[in-house]
């Protein structure tokens, strides 16, 4: 388990929705059925991280609660439980770091080190509020290991160089391409591809010739299945 | 090896376009109207020909597990629920689907929910997937534009509704009662079975969790003939899958293959091999990080599918393939993994709670060699005591890539305890403090 907590709630800033998150959380409201509406807490917690600067306040859990109909303790519970809430200030750039063995085994300690080098300890905010990193586990693409998260993108196959032109390029007030930092199409195989070479996939007989011939759904063993409809 | 007339993921890569317009040029939403006409129980009938079997690693017959909902919509409604909370290590398949190929997914949403008599799905995506989450919810909005859902979707009298739904980072919400649990709004911890979600599944209404890859193949397999799809792989493994591998191989990539294809032959063809060549290879997590590893020895020869992986005692999982080559520390990277499902666990059952931090804690002092040798024993003692002895099946993943390193590697922790002993101990790059 992840034991998360808030620290010192007492110095926490007020909070109020802006326009346009409450609009958001409206539009996900209206996702589930009316009686439903605590499904949209983790939507609606995001969408409060994202307005107030990256992390999750007390008045902020506060005012979710209030504007779902929930018990606090519910919110509560949902925001220290999911790891993606951060219950403490972090950087404007704030790095998460794969560690898990697909990305340790390409070399995510490296990472890992020269991010505690180059930012400062874990969970540290530094550069003048600018920067933080933490080490997260598995996030999903790890055939373009190692990786980092930086705020909402993925930035994958790192080596030191690439991340340390990275960090240089948002200090700088530049925005970096998320994707890929070597030679390669997303997560197919650096080099010639192996693979979704043949150009009649994409020359749109896949969209005609099936039409006509309608797929002849003659299934081969459960004919008798198929009551045909007028 | 499948040629490319046969791959389902036309865009694996993304080399085209995923918009609706190019989708539909390479065979989206080709004549769904017509495959649906047909009913849910042929369109069920066909899956179940087909042989597919569930792809987020459990591998259950898909086709058998749409018929578990009731035949008659009563005063609750249905719902299918699509698990794209990929979370588990090693695994970045559907991750591909969903910005790369969202249509073929929405249309399988909508075939699956037919089939289901339900009229409204949700995807449940982890909320790290943030760029495939936008890429997804301009798809559906392209898809309600052109009427192929909402009301009387594609024109066949069936009304349905899809909505994108997200998560925020919670590997347990991968179990399909905990995606429930956490899609209601509330934590992420699995709900004793029975009652099964065929039966009280979300807002206690019949509900039916599928992974993305599963739904995402169904409408291609009506296009073409379940006789097609079975015609792939060995019987009972059959069909293409995506495989993703990843670790130690010259180019690591995501690629869509033959069911039953030879490892060796998956990793040579489409990745360049074991980084300095086959020789070289240690050891292969053949499924995602919850199966236990295998050396070399069987790597050789083994099929990748679900019964000949079941045979050597590990599993195709999610087909997530992590290859580690002699330089690995295979104790630290199971160490890691053991991490992985510590931080992961949902704190719910004691067995796994309490014993995923323990074996972490052993396994971190085996890294160094500082345990007795007799802890090797003890270790797997913990690890079958919390194995099959929790609500879901969290306990189980942690325990077997444990079990699988002490089966294959036994040898490895007793000299790096040896060693130790030596005087000569194991020099160990970063290791994790522990977190509280």
């Amino acid at each position: 388990m992840s034991h998360r907590r808030f620290h010192h709630p007492e110095n926490h800033a007020p909070f109020a929705f802006n326009k346009e998150s409450d609009d958001l959380i409206a539009w996900w409201e209206r996702k589930y059925p009316s009686e439903r509406r605590a499904s949209a807490v983790i939507p609606a917690l995001w969408i409060t991280q994202k307005q107030n600067a990256g992390w999750l306040s007390e008045p902020a859990l506060r005012a979710v609660a209030e504007r779902l109909g929930m018990t606090y303790i519910r919110v509560y519970e949902i925001a220290t439980f999911y790891t993606m809430f951060n219950l403490e200030p972090v950087g404007k750039y704030h790095f998460q770091v794969c560690g898990t063995t697909p990305c340790q085994l390409r070399g995510a300690d490296k990472l890992k080190d020269f991010c505690e080098r180059k930012i400062g300890p874990k969970g540290h905010v530094s550069g003048g509020g600018k920067f933080s990193w933490v080490e997260v586990e598995c996030l999903g693409a790890c055939v373009n290991a190692p990786m980092i998260q930086i705020n909402d993108y993925y930035y994958e196959d790192l080596s030191i160089e690439t991340l340390e032109k990275l960090i240089d390029d948002f200090a700088a007030g530049k925005e970096p391409q998320p994707g890929t930092y070597v030679k390669r199409q997303t997560s197919a195989p650096e080099g010639a591809p192996t693979s979704l070479t043949d150009e009649t996939l994409y020359d749109g007989s896949r969209a005609k010739p099936l039409a006509a011939i309608l797929n002849a759904p003659k299934p081969p063993e459960e004919s008798a299945a198929a009551p045909v409809k007028a | 090896m499948l040629l490319d007339k046969d791959r389902i993921f036309t865009n694996l890569y993304g080399r085209h376009d995923f918009r609706l317009e190019a989708a539909k040029q390479r065979g989206a939403w080709n004549s769904t109207k017509e495959l649906m006409q047909f009913g849910p129980e042929w369109i069920c009938d066909q899956i179940k020909a087909s042989g597919l079997r569930g792809r987020g690693g459990a591998g259950f017959p898909t086709g058998l597990k749409w018929t578990f909902m009731p035949k008659v919509v009563k005063e609750r409604p249905h719902y299918l629920v699509v698990n794209a909370d990929e979370s588990e290590p090693g695994t970045c398949k559907d991750r591909d689907i969903m910005r790369h190929d969202p249509h073929l997914l929405i249309e399988g949403c909508l075939i699956a929910s037919y089939a289901m008599r339900a009229n409204k799905c949700y995807i449940y995506l982890r909320g790290e997937y943030i760029r495939e989450r936008e890429v997804l919810e301009e798809a559906i909005k392209e898809a309600y534009a052109a009427g192929l859902v909402g009301k009387n979707a594609c024109g066949s009298g069936w009304d349905f509704d899809i909505y994108c739904h997200h998560g925020a980072g919670a590997y347990i919400c991968g179990e399909e009662t905990a995606l429930l649990e956490s899609l209601e709004g509330k934590k992420g911890q699995p709900r004793l079975k029975p009652p099964f979600p065929a039966n009280a599944g979300l807002y206690g209404c019949p509900t039916t969790v599928n992974n993305v890859e599963s739904i995402a193949v169904a409408p291609t397999i009506l296009r073409r003939g379940a006789g097609w799809f079975a015609g792939f792989g060995r019987p009972n493994n059959t069909g293409t899958k995506v495989f993703c591998i990843s670790g130690h191989v010259e180019r690591p990539c995501n690629v869509e293959e033959e069911m039953s294809i030879p490892l060796k032959t998956l990793i040579e063809e489409h990745c360049g091999g074991v980084r300095g060549g086959w020789g070289n290879l240690r050891a292969i997590i053949p499924g995602g990080s919850s199966v236990p590893m295998i050396p070399k020895e069987i790597c050789d020869s083994v099929l990748m599918d679900f019964d000949a992986l079941r045979d050597v005692k590990s599993g195709l999982g999610t087909a997530a393939v992590i290859v580690m080559d002699k330089s690995t520390d295979l104790i630290k990277s199971i160490a890691r993994l053991a991490y992985f499902y510590k931080h992961e666990s949902c704190g719910q059952c004691t067995p796994c709670r309490e014993g995923t931090g323990w074996m972490w804690r052993v396994l971190e002092r085996m890294v160094k060699g500082e345990a007795e040798a007799s802890e090797i024993d003890t270790l797997l003692d913990v690890a079958s005591q919390v194995e099959g002895h929790t609500i879901c099946a969290l306990g189980d993943a942690a325990a077997w890539p444990i079990q699988g390193l002490i089966r294959h590697f036994r040898q490895d922790i007793e000299d790096r305890i040896s060693n130790y002993r030596m005087g000569r101990p194991h020099v160990q790059g970063v290791t994790l403090t522990a977190a509280e």
